[in-house]
């Protein structure tokens, strides 16, 4: 890994609390990703042993429906997390996740990533602590927009 | 004093007294939205601040407060946008051009859109809340060279639903503004995003210590937008939120409108959030 990409991923959100030694525990597993729009970073079922800190450009969390363009359920940009699959078994992809545009990232191996944490109950515990917030974040938004907050009810 | 005294006076005050306006232009925004273009019958429009509201009444019908929403630079014609929701709403989504609208106002605080001067300025719409802020952020883009950085994010249901479409086009071409759309639902196709406006909030690239933020959408909306602003380093006091109170007679007479301390159609309905966030949490307000 060059110092580059270790700078880069000091400064992404996801590891700004983070400390120092969790970072570098990651940094080994971590690759630089350039996808162009349309290109698929995970399938719905297929195994899950990646996750993605965006650093530019969007990607969207999509559902195929036969016959029927993909619902997108979530957009997500830089400074997001996209997967947390990798962590949770069956480790398989819930969704399609689809570049919509140009998109830059830091590509973590996950497999190996859990790997670490099982063999360090500290590293687990700082990593699984740190996507509790991201996965919390995520079910309120889709709680919020359960409300349909734009029907008339509301406004 | 008593209702027998009091009425004569209210009765030749000013302000509660609808005039005579002309509806000039209709256009078709949604399916049960319409913007109106109101131009006074008899005498000169008043001029409206930016998030003022006027009160537009159909007679024999009702009165509803409407928010302005054309460019305050041109108060001689006044936009409203409309949506059906009720007796008096839904009639007004009927008027054509020639008919006459009842008209009072305008009424109440505006943003506060002097603070922007020498600040980033962020433009929070959800819904059909994007109405009352059009004439800001017509009044930002009138004065784009004292401002830093400028961005609109809107949060509308699905792309079907969102309003002045036409515009949002227009400003997402400028070089200026910043837009950021995004939708509840969406099937493919949708080149923006997908969720909630708070997490546009969250990838805003401004100043939040030198940031002034103006939110207009349904009351969660507001809250969840807000708290997110204040979470970045925005000032409480320099985000405003405009509220949607039981507005009736617009002068601070009827109580109708009261939220805590505040008449909401005099000291709103434009208000920092430092004033009401505690009193949109209170559970008996």
């Amino acid at each position: 890994m060059t110092h580059a990409l270790a700078d880069e991923l000091a400064a992404h959100p996801f590891c700004i609390d983070l400390p120092d030694p969790v970072v570098l525990a990651v940094a080994p597993l971590v690759t630089r990703l350039d996808a162009d729009g349309g290109q698929v970073l995970g399938r719905e079922g297929d195994p899950a042993g990646t996750f993605y800190l965006l650093t530019e450009g969007r990607v969207a969390l999509q559902v195929q429906s036969s016959g029927r363009p993909p619902a997108v359920l979530e957009t997500l940009g830089a400074g997001e997390v996209v997967g947390w699959s990798w962590l949770i078994p069956p480790y398989r992809w819930h969704f399609d996740a689809v570049a919509i545009e140009p998109v830059g990232a830091l590509a973590v191996d996950g497999a190996r990533l859990r790997a670490e944490m099982d063999a360090d109950p500290v590293l687990g515990y700082a990593l699984t602590a740190r996507f509790i917030p991201v996965i919390v974040d995520r079910l309120q938004s889709t709680r919020l927009r359960l409300l349909d907050l734009y029907g008339h009810d509301h406004r | 004093m008593t209702t027998a005294e009091r009425a004569p006076v209210l009765a030749t005050a000013p302000d509660l007294v609808p005039r005579p306006w002309r509806v000039r232009a209709v256009r078709r925004e949604l399916v049960d939205t319409v913007t109106v273009d109101l131009e006074p019958v008899t005498g000169p429009a008043v001029p409206y601040r930016p998030g003022q509201v006027n009160m537009l009444s159909l007679f024999g019908l009702g009165e509803v407060p409407i928010s302005v929403s054309g460019d305050p630079a041109v108060p001689d014609i006044q936009r409203h946008t409309v949506r059906a929701a009720g007796a008096t709403t839904s009639g007004l989504t009927r008027v054509g051009p020639g008919d006459t609208v009842g008209v009072r106002g305008p009424f109440g605080t505006g943003w506060n859109v002097e603070a922007a001067a020498g600040r980033d300025a962020v433009v929070v719409a959800g819904g059909l809340g994007l109405a009352p802020l059009r004439p800001a952020l017509y009044w930002l883009l009138a004065h784009r060279g004292e401002i830093g950085r400028v961005a609109l994010l809107y949060g509308s249901r699905s792309p079907e639903d969102l309003l002045y479409a036409d515009e949002l086009h227009a400003w997402r071409a400028r070089f200026d503004l910043a837009v950021e759309v995004t939708v509840d639902r969406a099937h493919g196709g949708w080149r923006g995003d997908v969720g909630v406006v708070p997490a546009l909030v969250r990838r805003l690239a401004v100043d939040p210590a030198n940031t002034v933020a103006y939110v207009c959408g349904p009351e969660i909306m507001m809250r969840f937008a807000a708290d997110a602003l204040t979470d970045l380093g925005v000032p409480a006091e320099r985000v405003e939120v405009s509220l949607e109170r039981n507005m009736k007679c617009m002068v601070g007479l009827c109580g109708h409108c009261v939220l805590g301390p505040f008449y909401v159609c005099t000291d709103g309905p434009v208000l920092p959030w430092s004033a009401v966030a505690r009193l949109l949490r209170t559970r008996e307000l």
